[in-house]
């Protein structure tokens, strides 16, 4: 059984069809990367994922149960997929360690004293020890993901989705958050996400997953995909990325 | 005919302008109260409650305050309910405060950035833990300076109750000009206290301006 399985994702905006038919199953330590054009609706696919966009058909299952339309389903996907966003989204108002405890307290009911362990726990591991109690605003943008995925780590989920997290980082700042995914895709942690470093999703995910209008054209291991595509698009998109 | 000096007219005055105080507290406490209820109903994404705040919203923004004061005052009576002048004012005001200062704040919560409510979204928050801890902490930062701001539409507002016959500064002033015949000399004193009330307001809603610009937490 898979960890995630996604079944005829249908979904438009107004009268764009963005999803046109997705089936993808994820399992339990895959590491997937979804790549294609913009507007091939692979962070539209992403979003599904965990509920931030509603679909319109098809089913998502997460361990085996169908997530329906009520709170509760909502609430049990989202303590199972986490996500990280391209402009990393932390809480201005909170230092970066308030920012990684406020979910578990709040969302899961444990203690300050548990949370606060997690919280540490969780930002030593993305290098950030020394800068618990700085605010966002006082951190560098590599600093702010890091921290993201901090707090997206310690809600425990069993998937993290990453929406092009190094997307909005200066140059020099793209390697420490990426050494940090490495990191986590080598601990064994089901990830899937949306990048536009090809090199990284080679060298990282064992499966790519190739998007274009809306469907899923090509699927495979990254050598595979990039060595051999079967479609042109692929190789377009392949052979775009080199020149 | 007795002689009224300046000071009679002040003394007289300031105590009028108790009831403005009070009034405008009242008016600015409860309306801030029904303005966080409808506020939650207005964002909490209800198709139907959204629509009837919305309605609400633009009905008293619509429409004269003096003309809901009229329909209070004489229209409660016609369904059986007798409403004192305090009583209409202090609900007419209530009512039109709520709905400017729901406004005002609906602005402040959706200027909140969107990945706010996507990231705690992710997180597991519902509505209300969004908007106790992530969304009204950084809305309240922006919406302390137009609220106070507003407080002071909510004061000179008060004058508007004198018409139903509500003894505040203005009705006093108009009292008490009907003794002395001085008008100028009254009308002066009664824009100068409203000034005194209304201008440490402002003073401060643009100070606090000040501070929001320099400050991003």
């Amino acid at each position: 059984m898979s960890l995630v399985e996604l079944h005829a994702i249908h979904k438009s905006f107004g009268a764009v069809q963005v999803l046109k038919g997705i089936d993808l199953k994820i399992d339990e330590g895959q590491v997937i990367a979804l790549i294609g054009r913009s507007g091939s609706g692979k962070s539209t696919l992403l979003r599904t994922i965990n509920g931030l966009e509603t679909i319109d058909d098809g089913t998502i299952m997460v361990a085996g149960k169908k997530v329906g339309d009520h709170d509760t389903d909502l609430l049990d996907l989202r303590l199972n997929v986490g996500m990280v966003f391209q402009q990393f989204n932390l809480f201005p108002h909170y230092t970066a360690l308030e920012n990684v405890m406020l979910s578990p307290q709040v969302v899961k009911k444990q203690s300050k004293a548990e949370a606060r362990a997690i919280g540490e726990e969780m930002l030593v591991k993305v290098g950030l020890a020394d800068k618990m109690s700085h605010y966002p605003d006082q951190l560098s943008g590599g600093q702010q993901q890091r921290v993201a995925i901090a707090r997206a780590l310690a809600m425990k989920p069993r998937v993290l989705l990453c929406d092009e997290v190094t997307s909005a980082l200066d140059p020099e700042l793209v390697n420490e958050v990426l050494a940090v995914v490495r990191q986590l895709a080598e601990e064994g942690m089901t990830l899937v996400m949306v990048t536009h470093e090809m090199r990284f999703a080679r060298e990282v995910c064992d499966t790519l997953v190739f998007m274009h209008h809306g469907r899923i054209h090509e699927k495979g291991a990254p050598e595979e995909v990039f060595a051999n595509p079967k479609t042109p698009e692929l190789a377009h998109f392949v052979g775009g990325l080199a020149g | 005919m007795p002689e009224f000096t300046l000071w009679d007219i002040v003394y007289n005055l300031l105590l009028a302008a108790r009831w403005t105080v009070l009034l405008s507290l009242v008016a600015f406490i409860m309306g801030g109260f029904v303005a966080l209820v409808l506020l939650l109903a207005r964002t909490a994404g209800n198709p139907w409650a959204m629509r009837l705040v919305r309605g609400y919203v633009e009905l008293f923004q619509g429409t004269p305050l003096l003309m809901q004061l009229f329909i209070l005052f004489f229209g409660l009576p016609l369904i059986g309910v007798d409403v004192s002048p305090w009583i209409a004012a202090m609900l007419g005001l209530t009512l039109f405060t709520s709905a400017f200062l729901t406004e005002i704040w609906r602005g402040c919560v959706e200027s909140v950035n969107k990945g706010q409510w996507e990231a705690s979204a992710t997180l597991g928050m519902n509505f209300t833990q969004q908007m106790r801890y992530i969304i009204l902490p950084q809305a309240l930062r922006i919406a302390v300076a137009p609220t106070v701001g507003f407080s002071v539409q909510v004061v000179k507002g008060t004058a508007v109750t004198s018409i139903i016959g509500f003894v505040e500064l203005t009705k006093a002033g108009t009292m008490i000009t009907n003794a002395t015949y001085a008008p100028f000399t009254v009308y002066g004193c009664v824009a100068v206290l409203y000034f005194l009330i209304c201008y440490p307001l402002s003073l401060y809603a643009r100070r606090l301006e000040g501070k929001l610009h320099n400050v991003s937490r």
